[in-house]
C-alpha cells in the first residue's frame, strides 16, 4: 500500500475511532449525555486521538528506519572495487535511480513485475529500456548495480507491506482500547486535554530543538574551518582576500567593521525617526490619523528586503552620487560609485523604521494612563509629560527595541549585497563601498563551493561570529529591560 | 494670584472659591452631568457622594479641566474659580492645573525617586531658584503630607517602592509642592487599607487650613468624617448640597435619604 493511501486509511480509522468512542460512551450512558463524565464529543475526540496518534507515531519512526535498514543491506552488495572507483554514496544513488526507473517502467507497463525483478544486463540494454520511460541514466548500468537495484526494490516492497500491517494494527489496537475504555465514567475530557498539552509541548520543543540543531551545524563546520585556517588570523586579520587557488587571507575585521558601520548608520536613521513617529502616533495623533498612519507605517515592514536592495541600488545610490560624488551638487567628490556604506545604511534605516516605531508604540501605550493623568494634573504640558514621565517609564522597553533593531541590522543581507558594494575595506569614509559579513557569507557559498576548502568553510565561521554577536545583543537587551523593570515596578 | 477672598461688589457678600452654573458634560452621546449649579467654599472640605456612575468624578475633573484630555468629552456651562471663568479661551488649562491640584484614585507616583517625584512640579513651573530652594520645597511638601519622617533617609529611592498609603501621601505631597489653592481628590483611599486610610483622612483635615479641598468618595463614613459640606449626585444630577451634618441627619430629598440609609448604592 503506498504512503498516501496508508495515511488516508489511517485517517479513516481515526474517524471510525471518533464514531466508536462517542457511540460507546452514549450507549453506556443509555443515550443520556448528562450521565457522562464529559461531553459526548470528548469521547469522540478521545477515540480519534487514540486511533491516530500511536499509529502515526509508528509510521513516523518506521519511515527513516526502513530506509536505513534497506540502505545498509543493499550497500553491503556493492563490492569494494566499484565503491573505490567513485564513492559508495554515488553508487548508492545510482542504485536508487535504477530502482526508481524500474518502478516507473512497471507503472508504464513497459516491463511486467517479473521482468523487472529478473531482468539481466547480460541480455537487455537496461539503460535504453529505462530511457524509453523517461528515466535518463548517466552511464550504462552495471550488472552489480542492477542486482542491487532489484534487491532494493524487493526489500522496499516487503518493507512497505510490513509498514502497512504495523500501522493498521496499531490503529486497530487503538480502536480496541477505545472500545474497552469509552464508558460513562471514563474522564475523556481530562484525557483529551492531556493530549493537547503534549501537542503544545511538542510544538515548543521543536522550535527549541531546531535552534540547537542550527547551532550544532554551524559549530561542526566552524571547528573544521579553524583546523584549516588559524583562528588568530581570522579574528584579527586586517585583509579579506579569498582566492580559491589558495593563499587566501581571511581576516574578519574589514567585514565586521563594515557591518557595524552600516548598522550604526541604519540605527542613526531609524531610531530617531521611528521613536518620534511612535511618540506622535501614540500620544498626539487622533484616532482617525492613527487608524490610517499605523497600518501604512507597518506596510514598510512587509516589503521584502530585496526590494529595499533594489531601491538602494537604483535610487538612493545614484541620488547620493549626485550630491556627494564627482561633479555632484556639493562638488566634494567623496563618492565614487552608487554602492557605499551610506547607501546601504540609509536604506536599512528606512527598513528598520517600522520595526522601531511599532515596538516603541506598543511600549509607550503600555505606560499606564495614571502616569499621564498624574503629570497633567500637576500642570505639566503634554510635551513635558511625554519627555519627563512617559519616555523615562518606557525607556527600558525602548532600549530593548533598539537593540533588537540592531541585531536585525547586523544580520541583514540583501540590502548590503546590493547597496554596499563587494570590496572588503577598512575605511572611515561612509561614501566608500565596503562589504559586510552577511554579504560575504553569500558570496563564499554561491557557485560551486568546495566544502573542504577554507574559502567555503569560512562562511560558517562568519555565520557563527554573527550569531554570537546578535545573541549577545539580545541577551544585553533582555538584561537591561529586566533590570529597569525591577527598579520601577 | 489674589490671596484675599473675592468680594462681590454688588451683593457685598463673600464669594465662594469655586462656583459652577448650569454645567453640562457630554461623553459623545451620553449626557453625563445635567445642569449642575454648585458653590464650593474656600478652606473647607467638600465631599461628593453618590452611587457609581452618578457623575461625581466627572464633575470633579471639570474643575481642573482634566476632561480636556478626553477627546469625546464636551463641557458646557460656567465654572469660575475666584471669579475667573476657567473655560475662557484666555485661560491656559496647564496653568489652571497648577492652581487646582489633583490626587487620583490609584496612587500614581512616577517611576522616579521620591525626591524627583516631588520636585517634578516645581521644576516644570520654575518655582525654585536654586538646589537649596528645591530641597526646601521637597522637604516642606513631604512634611505637610506627613511623609517626611518616614522617607527622609531614602529620598533617592524610587517612589514606586513605597507602600500604597505612602505612595498616596507622596502623590498628595507632589500636588502640594506646586502650591495649589484647590486640591481635588478622586476617591483617594479606595485602594488603601483602613490604617493608611485613617492617615490620609487626618492629613485631609490638616490640609483644610490652607487649601480648598474637594473629595469624591464612595464611603459615606469617610464623607461624614472629613468633610464640612457634602454634595449628593445621582444619575448626573446634583440632588442636594449642604452642611455635611445636615445631609446625613436631615436630608431634604428622598433620594439622598435612600442613598445614605443604604437603600441603593
Amino acid at each position: 500500500m503506498s504512503l498516501p493511501i496508508l495515511v488516508f486509511v489511517l485517517l479513516a480509522l481515526s474517524v471510525a475511532g471518533y464514531v466508536l468512542g462517542r457511540g460507546r460512551a452514549m450507549a453506556s450512558a443509555g443515550g443520556d449525555a448528562r450521565k457522562l463524565h464529559s461531553l459526548p464529543n470528548y469521547y469522540g475526540w478521545f477515540g480519534f486521538l487514540v486511533a491516530l496518534l500511536p499509529a502515526a507515531l509508528m509510521l513516523l519512526l518506521w519511515l527513516p528506519a526502513q530506509s536505513v535498514v534497506i540502505d545498509t543491506q543493499v550497500s553491503a552488495m556493492i563490492s569494494d572495487r566499484s565503491a573505490a572507483e567513485s564513492s559508495r554514496g554515488l553508487v548508492m544513488s545510482d542504485v536508487e535511480r535504477v530502482a526508481e526507473g524500474l518502478d516507473l517502467a512497471v507503472d508504464a507497463g513497459v516491463l511486467t513485475e517479473e521482468q523487472a525483478a529478473s531482468i539481466r544486463t547480460e541480455f537487455t540494454d537496461v539503460r535504453e529500456r529505462l530511457g524509453e520511460v523517461g528515466v535518463a541514466l548517466g552511464s550504462d548500468v552495471t550488472s552489480e548495480t542492477l542486482q542491487a537495484a532489484q534487491r532494493y526494490r524487493a526489500l522496499s516492497s516487503t518493507g512497505d507491506l510490513l509498514r502497512t500491517l504495523a500501522v493498521v494494527a496499531a490503529a486497530l489496537a487503538g480502536l480496541a482500547f477505545v472500545y474497552r475504555r469509552a464508558a460513562s465514567t471514563f474522564r475523556a475530557r481530562n484525557a483529551v486535554e492531556a493530549v493537547v498539552r503534549w501537542i503544545l509541548i511538542l510544538a515548543a520543543s521543536i522550535a527549541i530543538l531546531t535552534t540547537v540543531g542550527i547551532i550544532l551545524s554551524l559549530i561542526f563546520n566552524t571547528v573544521e574551518f579553524f583546523s584549516l585556517y588559524p583562528a588568530w588570523d581570522f579574528f584579527f586579520g586586517l585583509t579579506w582576500s579569498p582566492s580559491f587557488g589558495g593563499g587566501s587571507e581571511l581576516g574578519i575585521l574589514p567585514l565586521l567593521w563594515a557591518t557595524l558601520y552600516i548598522s550604526f548608520i541604519a540605527l542613526a536613521v531609524s531610531v530617531p525617526i521611528g521613536l518620534f513617529a511612535a511618540i506622535y502616533l501614540s500620544e498626539y495623533a487622533g484616532p482617525a490619523v492613527r487608524a490610517v498612519a499605523k497600518p501604512l507605517l507597518e506596510v514598510l515592514a512587509g516589503i521584502p528586503t530585496i526590494v529595499y536592495g533594489l531601491f538602494a541600488l537604483l535610487t538612493v545610490g545614484p541620488l547620493l552620487v549626485d550630491i556627494f560624488g564627482d561633479g555632484g551638487v556639493l562638488g566634494v567628490g567623496w563618492m565614487g560609485g552608487g554602492t557605499a556604506v551610506m547607501t546601504a545604511g540609509l536604506v536599512m534605516g528606512i527598513m528598520l523604521i517600522p520595526f522601531v516605531s511599532s515596538l516603541s508604540d506598543d511600549i509607550i501605550n503600555a505606560v499606564p494612563q495614571a502616569m499621564r493623568d498624574g503629570s497633567l494634573g500637576l500642570g505639566a504640558t503634554h510635551s513635558e509629560t511625554v519627555k519627563q514621565v512617559i519616555l523615562p517609564a518606557a525607556l527600558p522597553g525602548i532600549v530593548g527595541a533598539i537593540l533588537l533593531a540592531g541585531s536585525r541590522a547586523i544580520g541583514e543581507t540583501m540590502i548590503v549585497v546590493l547597496g554596499a558594494g563587494a570590496a572588503a575595506r577598512l575605511s572611515l569614509n561612509p561614501f566608500e563601498a565596503m562589504t559586510t559579513v552577511t554579504a560575504k557569507i553569500v558570496s563564499q557559498l554561491t557557485g560551486d563551493a568546495d566544502f573542504a576548502s577554507p574559502e567555503a568553510l569560512v562562511a560558517f565561521a562568519l555565520g557563527m561570529t554573527l550569531f554570537v554577536i546578535t545573541l549577545g545583543l539580545n541577551v544585553i537587551a533582555l538584561y537591561i529591560v529586566r533590570k529597569y523593570r525591577e527598579q520601577y515596578e | 494670584m489674589n490671596e484675599m477672598p473675592v468680594v462681590d461688589a454688588e451683593a457685598g457678600t463673600l464669594l465662594p472659591k469655586i462656583s459652577a452654573k448650569k454645567v453640562q458634560v457630554f461623553y459623545g452621546e451620553t449626557h453625563a452631568i445635567k445642569d449642575v449649579d454648585l458653590n464650593i467654599a474656600d478652606r473647607t472640605v467638600t465631599a461628593f457622594i453618590g452611587p457609581s456612575g452618578c457623575g461625581k468624578s466627572t464633575f470633579l475633573r471639570c474643575l481642573n479641566r482634566m476632561n480636556d484630555t478626553i477627546d469625546i468629552c464636551r463641557v458646557e456651562g460656567d465654572i469660575r474659580i475666584d471669579g475667573e471663568d476657567i473655560y475662557d479661551p484666555k485661560v491656559d488649562p496647564v496653568q489652571l492645573r497648577a492652581k487646582v491640584g489633583m490626587v487620583f484614585q490609584k496612587p500614581n507616583p512616577f517611576p522616579k525617586s521620591i525626591y524627583d517625584n516631588i520636585a517634578y512640579g516645581p521644576r516644570i513651573h520654575g518655582l525654585s531658584r536654586s538646589k537649596a530652594d528645591l530641597d526646601e520645597i521637597v522637604a516642606n511638601s513631604l512634611q505637610k503630607a506627613g511623609l517626611y519622617e518616614e522617607v527622609k533617609d531614602r529620598l533617592d529611592e524610587p517612589g514606586t517602592g513605597l507602600s500604597g498609603g505612602q505612595q498616596q501621601r507622596l502623590c498628595i505631597a507632589r500636588a502640594i509642592a506646586v502650591s495649589p489653592e484647590v486640591i481635588l481628590m478622586d476617591e483617594p483611599c479606595s485602594a488603601l487599607d483602613p490604617i493608611a486610610t485613617a492617615k490620609i483622612e487626618e492629613l485631609i483635615d490638616e490640609l483644610r487650613e490652607n487649601y480648598t479641598i474637594v473629595i469624591v468618595t464612595h464611603s459615606m463614613q469617610q464623607a461624614a468624617r472629613v468633610s464640612q459640606r457634602t454634595a449628593f449626585f445621582h444619575l448626573g444630577n446634583l440632588v442636594e448640597e449642604g452642611e455635611t451634618k445636615e445631609i446625613f441627619t436631615n436630608p431634604t430629598d428622598r433620594r439622598t435619604q435612600d442613598y445614605i440609609t443604604g437603600r441603593f448604592g
